[in-house]
């Protein structure tokens, strides 16, 4: 199946801010497409601008195949799950949903039938009489859900829908998102600044900033080949490695000069050439950390260095070790913390090692997004 | 225990103030009103219900339900002329809001007196309004546009319609409008989105604009006595009448004891239907 709903670069200012920057974007019939990007990215102008509320400064949107670009909101076949619900205050929970019915004036009894049929979804059968004021933050997030699925919408706009729960309520209403999206089966737009809803929950995940578009692409390709340096820094935690281009091996390696690393190999995926100065984008779960120096392989990249900091979490530890100039984290997983013989420690002196395929050189570049990845501060003075 | 001396404390001067200045002057007037008057503007001795059965004639019946209609019709080209105001306000920027705000108080710094007189001299048949209709073909040279109820209600409504505005713009104000876009997401023309959601969301400041414009308008003396007609005459103006012209004190009274219930009819229905409508709920509100 084709594009179903399609933003063709699109563009929006508010003032002297650029909003959205000449945005692309091909969403499929049925996919949970998710727009994921900081607050102030554009990802709920985009939003706004698919509901109708917004009209773009440049560029068209297609729904459809129709141009729906200048149509009133009320006159789209979409409907939004607002941040905030807006759930009418003054009607109860089975008025609220029947909302868009009457509006549309269908008959009483088919009314009756589809607001039962929602309530019975998201479980509320015994809360239909009950004003907003009266229900929890989950119950209210249910109905919103409800209120804009009853009308069968083509495509629905959930504007950081989770936002406003707690951690546990999150993670069930994010089950029962997903479980709504298998069952009516409709396209969702679902715009999050939050990676790990994305990631969940997404078909597919377009990344953005300032605006722009970083990239597209499943969960995995997104956190797995990372194309830019705010991509690799804003999805998980990176190391980044600015390095020198030594020599590039018939296209498929290159090796990088690193200040205080033996050379480094890198897959090369973006037709990089000798000389260009790259930074190199390491996951820290994709680092290996031992007391005990690795067997030498020409995949492997292999580094000592000194333990700087060591974070428990339970599950995994954060090691911030140095290596050369560079502050390297490390994500470990641990299986038998006390059984292992010796834990790594404070100022130990360890070896890291990661494999060629593990690291990516990021062309485009920018400074600012090394602040994205949280560091702890740096202890001046101390050896 | 503490917190309901402190209340009692804090409440004790402006119940004293109602208590000498409202209450007792109001028992006053109702206890004047069962009194005869004598012939000489005062009191006379004794008690009689003459006065107050001589309400009940047709001359009374004509003005009580013409004050009825002038105020109703007042308040409600009030209403429609707040309600789009005190909407576009809370909508407008918020150096705009100020600056319509300004616009909305501004009046007030002229005395409410010499406003009216200058709605005299608008309407005047020699005035700037009257010719300019006249010059557009709306109105022949004969029109009165003064001295007749329509003037009446066209100066009451402008000397209330701030009234109006200002608490239906507070209400505006603190209204979500998020709930607009979500009406019209699922389907509302912009003015089915204002009458089913904005209007229930701003009820309270509809209703104190109706109750802040119709007392006040009920009791109207100045403008009816200024703009209008002898056939435009108010409850107000019989009262007055009737204290400065015949000196009859228990019959201006009587008749402001028709006017207190008449004024306190609307309070009361709308305070019952309140009640009625708020039954205890249960709120579970968490922030936000």
């Amino acid at each position: 199946m084709g594009e179903f709903l399609e933003f063709r670069d699109v563009a929006k200012a508010f003032g002297r801010i650029q909003a959205v920057d000449g945005v692309t974007l091909e969403i499929r019939k049925g996919e949970f497409y998710s727009l994921l990007g900081p607050s102030g990215c554009g990802k709920t102008t985009m939003l706004r601008i698919a509901a109708g509320f917004e009209t773009p400064d440049r560029g068209r949107v297609f729904l459809d195949g129709q141009d729906i670009t200048d149509l009133p909101p009320n006159r789209r076949r979409v409907n939004t799950i607002f941040q905030s619900y807006a759930l009418f205050p003054h009607l109860s929970v089975r008025d609220n949903i029947a909302f868009g019915l009457e509006i549309a004036k269908r008959p009483k009894d088919e009314i009756r039938r589809d607001v039962g049929a929602m309530l019975r979804l998201i479980q509320m059968e015994d809360q239909a009489g009950k004003k907003p004021g009266q229900l929890s933050g989950g119950q209210k997030q249910r109905v919103a859900v409800a209120r804009a699925l009853v009308n069968k919408p083509q495509v629905l706009l959930l504007d950081e829908p989770l936002a406003a729960l707690d951690l546990k309520l999150r993670q069930r209403m994010l089950i029962e998102l997903d479980m709504i999206h298998d069952e009516v089966g409709i396209t969702f737009l679902y715009v999050t600044h939050d990676q790990g809803e994305a990631m969940s929950l997404s078909d597919r995940i377009a990344v953005m900033d300032q605006g722009r578009i970083e990239q597209i692409g499943t969960s995995a390709e997104i956190y797995e080949a990372p194309r830019t340096s705010f991509v690799a820094a804003f999805i998980g935690d990176t190391n980044f490695l600015e390095s020198e281009v030594a020599d590039c091996v018939d296209g498929e390696y290159c090796r990088l000069r690193i200040s205080g690393f033996p050379d480094v190999v890198a897959y090369n995926d973006k037709g990089i050439r000798p000389g260009q100065p790259v930074f190199l984008s390491v996951r820290p779960e994709k680092i290996r950390i031992s007391r005990d120096r690795p067997q030498a392989d020409p995949r492997m990249n292999i580094a000592p260095a000194k333990v700087e900091d060591v974070i428990y979490l339970g599950p995994t530890t954060k090691y911030w070790v140095r290596a050369g100039d560079h502050r390297v984290l490390v994500l470990r997983q641990h299986f038998r913390f006390f059984l292992d013989e010796k834990p790594i420690r404070w100022k130990d002196d360890v070896w890291i090692w990661w494999h060629g395929d593990d690291g990516f050189m990021l062309e485009g570049f920018r400074k600012g997004d090394e602040k994205l990845v949280a560091a702890p501060p740096q202890k001046v003075g101390e050896e | 225990m503490k917190k309901k001396l402190q209340e009692i404390v804090l409440t004790i001067p402006s119940f004293v103030w109602l208590l000498l200045f409202f209450l007792v002057p109001t028992l006053l007037v109702f206890i004047l009103a069962f009194r005869p008057p004598d012939p000489f503007g005062g009191i006379g001795a004794g008690w009689t219900t003459a006065t107050i059965r001589e309400l009940a004639r047709h001359q009374y019946w004509v003005i009580a339900w013409r004050t009825l209609w002038a105020s109703a019709v007042t308040t409600a080209i009030c209403l429609a002329l707040a309600l789009p105001t005190g909407y576009a306000v809370a909508r407008a920027s918020p150096r705009r809001r100020n600056l319509l705000l300004m616009m909305v108080i501004v009046p007030f710094w002229t005395s409410f007196l010499i406003r009216v007189f200058a709605w005299r001299s608008l309407l005047h048949p020699e005035g700037p309004v009257k010719k300019i209709l006249v010059l557009l073909g709306l109105a022949s040279p004969q029109t009165p546009l003064l001295y007749n109820n329509a003037a009446v209600i066209l100066v009451m409504t402008y000397t209330f319609l701030p009234f109006a505005i200002l608490p239906i713009y507070a209400a505006a104000e603190k209204f979500d409008f998020r709930l607009v876009e979500a009406a019209r997401d699922l389907g509302a023309r912009p003015f089915q989105a204002f009458r089913k959601v904005f209007l229930p969301g701003i009820r309270q400041g509809v209703v104190t604009a109706v109750l802040i414009v119709l007392i006040p308008a009920l009791g109207s003396y100045v403008v009816p006595d200024l703009v209008g007609g002898p056939s435009s005459e108010m409850l107000g103006n019989k009262i007055a009448q009737r204290v400065f012209v015949d000196r009859n004190l228990p019959h201006a009274s009587a008749l402001s004891v028709v006017l207190i219930l008449a004024v306190l009819a609307p309070l009361l229905a709308i305070l019952f239907l309140q009640r009625k409508k708020e039954k205890p709920e249960i709120i579970l509100e968490e922030g936000g």
